[in-house]
């Protein structure tokens, strides 16, 4: 598509898009969002700029083949579960690390958020495949 | 170590991930794959041993404890149907290497094929029957695509039917998961078992024997028993020999393990009308398999229709329900499996040395390759049931089960479709071994040698090599089918397993 307008604010809406789907990434776990609607918010980005400028811009842009996302996505989500299974724990226990940060008050790291990680790269991955896979067979 | 019971489900997911890591990379996949499909098979006899010395064990995913969160559990059956998936795809990983054209090998084989072991190990494993669901649509997904794959126009046809079957009875487990959970308010299996049992009253009974019936048609279609098995024959002998190999020896077999699972467990309320049903359509099920293979002139299509009928044998074991018919039930799937994927095996080198899978136009193979003929005839007598292959101890204890019971229709059926299966592999034997070559020319249609074709080879070999094993070996090996159809016939078992004895 050659729209003037939409190109223009593809540009600005990508980093846009990318900082909101973290934002709903980590807000997920106990608010609304999380790694799936992340996820996808992170593939709209990139599915605007594939309508935008073409597939083969998009790819240059993303520079990772999205395979190789949703690879590394189950991996992450996979290896929440082997952490649990090295600390003698059942399958996907969840298992928490406090950060105290001092005056910020502290930070709770855990595995359930590892597996959001994982979700949201796999879901990225996966909608992008399919959009580019239909952008580049028609 | 209960808590490494997620290993058979978390393996082949791990070589799942890696292979689509090196997507670009088709050579590491081959071996990522192999190696994983070795891995699993460890593993897998690594739990037998584990649940024969310790009896049978559960683990509750993510430490939520067993009514709510989902639970993994193995008793001796599951764990031998997880042995069956490690050997099963260890061979089928070897034999893809070369008999899976390079196109198809780059577009995924490898990944989709550890995606759909990974589904049928989660089914073996999973407590839940809702989680069973998920496990049926992973390993579905998964062998939708490795049924199309190549998009050849013939595997295009099977497949549409193939799908469209398989969602519909995926739509039914659905519905009648629905209608159980309002029933009885879980869906965990071993609670669903405790409530029925505690609370069986004339009229509730009623409703879940109504239940009971959705989830047969359900997992029958699954399993392809009379009178839902046409798409089986219909889809089977389109795609490579190597995934119709693997959709034989497994898929078929998760259905007839859920089954026997939910026969055993929890619709046990009115089992004479029940199973008497199950013995009913394993009769059917046997005759009309048999007959269409009769019919059939395409080695894989003949093969197909035996797959069917060979399913009725272990619904004959469920439907006696008695230990020695379920325990036989058990040697059966695992000995038909290897047998049924041998000969699937085998029917692929046949048709790389021929370039044809017709009866009509195959012959004299006996006299080019000799030895690929004992394989045939060690794997297609084992079938039919001749003594001392494994077949003949399956179907003499379903026999024995049957007689023990008083039922002599469903035993003079069983063994008259034994003659059947035993004519049809004659059949095959004359018209593709024995038989003079209808065209002299195409007899050097191409050698294979042991030492250059080893990936066609050696796993026709392991399966012909186990076939032997558990024929040979009948004592020890019946004996843990044994051990695992008592605690089938046992559910107080399962259910303390899952749910603690304290309760």
């Amino acid at each position: 598509m050659t729209s003037l307008i939409l190109r223009t604010m593809v540009r600005l809406l990508l980093p846009l898009l990318l900082m909101f789907s973290v934002f709903l990434l980590l807000r997920g776990h106990n608010e609304p969002g999380g790694g799936f609607v992340g996820g996808l918010m992170a593939a709209t980005g990139f599915a605007l700029v594939s309508i935008a400028f073409g597939s083969t811009t998009a790819r240059q842009v993303l520079r990772i083949d999205p395979l190789f996302l949703i690879g590394v996505g189950l991996l992450l989500a996979l290896s929440s579960g082997l952490v649990t299974l090295w600390l003698n724990q059942p399958f996907l226990t969840g298992i928490w690390y406090k950060l105290s940060l001092g005056t910020f008050g502290k930070l709770e790291l855990g595995t359930p958020l590892l597996f959001d990680i994982g979700v949201y790269l796999t879901v990225w991955g996966v909608t992008l495949t399919i959009i580019f896979a239909l952008e580049e067979v028609g | 170590m209960n808590r490494s019971l997620v290993l058979p489900i978390v393996i082949p997911l791990l070589t799942a991930v890696l292979c689509l890591l090196f997507f670009r990379k088709p050579q590491i996949q081959r071996w990522v794959s192999v190696i994983g499909a070795m891995a699993l098979l460890v593993v897998s006899l690594w739990t037998l041993r584990f649940i024969w010395d310790e009896g049978i064990q559960a683990v509750q995913i993510g430490n939520w404890p067993a009514p709510f969160g989902i639970t993994l559990v193995a008793d001796l059956f599951s764990a031998v149907m997880i042995v069956l998936a490690g050997v099963l795809g260890l061979a089928v990983a070897v034999y893809s290497l070369d008999s899976v054209d390079a196109q198809r090998q780059a577009f995924g084989y490898h990944p989709l094929m550890h995606f759909l072991l990974m589904g049928v190990c989660g089914a073996f494993l999973t407590g839940d029957l809702f989680n069973l669901y998920v496990w049926f649509e992973v390993m579905l997904m998964a062998s939708f695509v490795l049924l199309a794959l190549g998009g050849e126009r013939g595997q295009m046809e099977g497949a549409i039917k193939y799908v469209t079957l398989n969602l519909l009875s995926s739509a039914i487990f659905l519905a009648a998961l629905g209608l159980l959970y309002g029933l009885a308010g879980t869906l965990n299996m071993a609670d669903l078992a405790r409530k029925f049992a505690s609370s069986a009253t004339a009229s509730s009974n009623a409703i879940v024997t109504a239940l009971s019936m959705l989830f047969l048609g359900a997992f029958g279609i699954k399993a392809a028993i009379f009178p839902l098995f046409f798409w089986l024959p219909a889809s089977y002998h389109t795609p490579p020999v190597a995934v119709t190999a693997l959709f034989s020896g497994l898929l078929t077999k998760v259905g007839v393990y859920s089954l026997i699972r939910v026969f055993t467990l929890i619709f046990i309320q009115e089992f004479d009308y029940t199973h008497t049903l199950l013995l009913v359509i394993a009769g059917l099920t046997m005759i009309t398999g048999v007959l269409g293979a009769v019919a059939q002139n395409e080695m894989r299509r003949l093969l197909s229709f035996h797959i069917i009928s060979q399913i009725g044998y272990p619904l004959m074991g469920l439907g006696i329900f008695t230990p020695l018919g379920l325990a036989a039930a058990v040697y059966f799937v695992f000995h038909v499996s290897l047998a049924k994927s041998t000969l699937f095996l085998i029917s692929g080198v046949i048709g790389r040395l021929r370039g044809t899978f017709d009866l009509k136009k195959l012959g004299g193979l006996y006299k080019a390759q000799a030895w690929l003929a004992a394989l045939f005839l060690t794997a297609a007598l084992s079938l039919a049931g001749l003594p001392p292959s494994s077949g003949f101890f399956a179907k003499l204890s379903l026999v024995q089960a049957g007689l023990g019971q008083g039922q002599f229709v469903i035993v003079a059926i069983s063994l008259g479709v034994s003659l059947l299966t035993l004519f049809s592999m004659i059949k095959i034997w004359n018209e593709v071994f024995w038989k003079r070559p209808p065209v002299l020319e195409d007899v050097d249609g191409g050698e294979i040698t042991l030492q250059r074709d080893w990936t066609w080879l050696a796993p026709i070999l392991f399966l012909v090599g186990l076939t032997l094993l558990i024929s040979f070996g009948i004592g020890p090996a019946f004996e843990i089918a044994a051990q695992a159809g008592r605690q089938l016939m046992t559910p107080q078992l399962y259910i303390q397993a899952v749910l603690g004895g304290g309760r």
